[in-house]
């Protein structure tokens, strides 16, 4: 089965042609960081308005370079949620229309549920079941997965999510939005033990996460090594940014060790934007190699927003029977662990 | 609300055009074939994606005409609310995509125009202000004539988009007759330019669209679904200033 995948919850347009049998046929991406930078965050609505001027170009680009015509697709999966709803609008409005355009089903995919099965996109895929951490701007969730569309939600933040921690800390440093990539790369000049900040909510059981404390206390530190400018020199700046990552990373670690244990799964899997960050891979390997456990993620260009996970994850789905009726449902907000089993898959 | 309705148009081109429109609470759809024009039209705040492509499917069906027969989409390009322009845009960008069919934009303030005298054929003589409510306290607003034998009307006022109390100022020195339609006529300072007759409850139709575009077709104004952009008419720069964070 050969599935086009389109992708528009955030600021991203992500377009792939994915085949069941000969994998990845193509795949790209178009960015809109440039146009979201000056604001330090994304517009919804310039988001809108970008996805409707590149979905139909990226469209044709990818299936060229698949080498696909319309008469080889077999389904359209498009992002149905979660995320900016006049985003997912555009994407899911296009891709629903293309399908009755070519008389083929059509199936609205769940953003996060592709985020977690990016790391299937790779040569050496996990084996269901998993332990999965999901970790981006709007996300920081542990799910047991014991299959596609078989979700336990084991924890979650209480208040922001990891990426959008990362974001407002980079505000913090003066740094450009996405804050992410930025605070990594400044965090590679900082030294560490100059500083060292909490672990939130590491003492308590359970697997919740909740980091507006360290954002906090991110907020007084940068306030009271501030300069004349309102800033500290470059060298503290660096520091508070290690400070903070090792911070988020070690939280992380601690928490799916502990997902590992309570579920007594061998695997984790990271996904999400945030699985990108280097520091984070690497600590959660070492940690987690040492207890037996192995540890999986997608290539760092399908860490972030993608069409190639939605095509492959809505593949699945279509592979299984599943199909969307011509009217369109997207949703700002989607449980996750709502979403339908995918029985042919288990 | 549902209402179907057919009427004979005096075209009787041999095309076959779907036209569409989503740039208010109403939902609308409508086939022109061999200038026989057949619309559905329904009141569909907040579910337009839910709405638009099955009305599409039960106009076809109703019309027994496939995608296959079609010469062009139409669809309402603007002015109007942001993301209903979108989903209208994006379900032709797709259908025209994917069925390799040329598109044709067309005014919703036109279409309104258009639509009004279509129902009201004696207020023609008079010249129509249209305006639909872009919030913000400003209105989305032109000013059109009838232009006998032809459907598509003349645009008297360029479309802008305008608070109502300059609307209506730069109205103050108009001394014919004059009727205003759309919804942005609940404004009191719209109101108080005293029109002929005010029809507020008018929405832009793709019955009419589809009139004004089986025109628009023939005059060769037919573009690449690539090319086809929504009106906004409020562009990025107005709204620069109230969503900037860091300067």
């Amino acid at each position: 089965m050969r599935v086009l995948g389109i992708e528009t919850s955030c600021d991203e347009t992500g377009i792939a042609v994915y085949d069941s049998d000969k994998g990845l046929l193509g795949h790209a991406l178009y960015s809109q960081i440039d146009v979201h930078a000056e604001y330090g965050g994304v517009v919804p609505e310039l988001a809108s308005r970008d996805h409707v001027r590149k979905i139909l170009p990226l469209i044709e680009e990818v299936m060229a370079a698949a080498g696909t015509e319309p008469e080889a697709l077999d389904g359209i999966a498009y992002t149905a949620g979660p995320g900016l709803i006049g985003a997912l609008m555009v994407g899911a409005s296009v891709g629903r229309a293309l399908a009755y355009g070519w008389n083929i089903p059509a199936l609205g995919v769940h953003h996060m549920e592709g985020h977690l099965l990016a790391p299937m996109l790779e040569p050496e895929p996990p084996a269901f079941p998993f332990v999965a951490l999901l970790v981006s701007g709007g996300h920081t969730q542990l799910v047991e997965v014991l299959g596609i569309g078989e979700y336990t939600l084991l924890g979650e933040s209480l208040d922001d999510a990891v990426g959008e921690a990362f974001d407002k800390a980079a505000k913090m440093l003066d740094l450009d939005y996405p804050g992410g990539p930025q605070i990594a790369k400044l965090a590679q000049q900082g030294r560490a033990g100059r500083f060292t900040f909490p672990r939130p909510m590491v003492d308590r059981p359970g697997l919740d996460f909740s980091f507006s404390g360290l954002k906090t206390h991110t907020l007084n530190t940068v306030a009271e090594h501030a300069g004349p400018d309102g800033l500290p020199d470059q060298q503290t700046c660096a520091d508070i940014a290690l400070a903070f990552e090792s911070a988020v990373v070690s939280t992380l670690v601690i928490k799916c060790r502990r997902a590992l244990e309570q579920t007594g799964l061998r695997t984790l899997v990271i996904a999400g934007g945030v699985s990108a960050n280097v520091h984070l891979r690497s600590e959660l390997t070492s940690a987690l190699t040492k207890i037996g456990a192995g540890v999986f993620y997608a290539r760092h260009e399908f860490c972030t927003d993608n069409g190639a996970m939605i095509a492959y994850a809505g593949c699945q789905r279509l592979l299984a029977g599943q199909s969307e009726p011509l009217g369109v449902t997207v949703r700002a907000r989607w449980p996750l662990d709502s979403l339908p089993e995918c029985k042919v898959n288990k | 609300m549902v209402a179907n309705f057919i009427s004979l148009g005096p075209t009787s081109f041999m095309t076959h055009i779907l036209a569409i429109d989503t740039s208010t609470d109403a939902c609308s759809v409508a086939l022109s074939a061999n200038g026989t024009v057949t619309g559905l039209f329904e009141l569909a705040a907040k579910s337009h994606t839910q709405r638009l492509l099955p009305m599409v499917e039960e106009l076809l069906h109703q019309c027994h005409c496939g995608l296959e027969n079609l010469d062009a989409i139409a669809f309402g390009r603007g002015p109007g609310s942001f993301t209903g322009l979108r989903i209208g845009l994006g379900v032709v960008q797709g259908l025209a995509f994917a069925r390799r069919l040329p598109v044709i934009p067309v005014s919703t303030l036109a279409a309104m125009a258009a639509g009004y005298w279509r129902r009201n054929p004696d207020a023609a003589v008079r010249p129509v202000l249209t305006s639909l409510d872009a919030r913000m306290n400003e209105v989305y607003w032109s000013v059109y004539r009838a232009c006998s034998g032809q459907q598509t009307p003349e645009q008297v006022i360029e479309e802008q988009v305008i608070s109502p109390a300059s609307a209506a100022s730069a109205m103050n020195d108009w001394e014919e007759a004059f009727d205003g339609i759309g919804q942005g006529w609940h404004y009191d300072e719209l109101r108080s330019l005293d029109p002929h007759t005010i029809e507020q409850a008018c929405y832009p139709a793709a019955e009419d669209i589809a009139r004004l575009a089986v025109e628009a077709f023939t005059r060769g104004e037919a573009v690449p679904v690539q090319e086809a952009r929504p009106v906004y008419l409020r562009d990025t720069v107005s709204w620069k200033k109230r969503t900037r964070i860091r300067s």
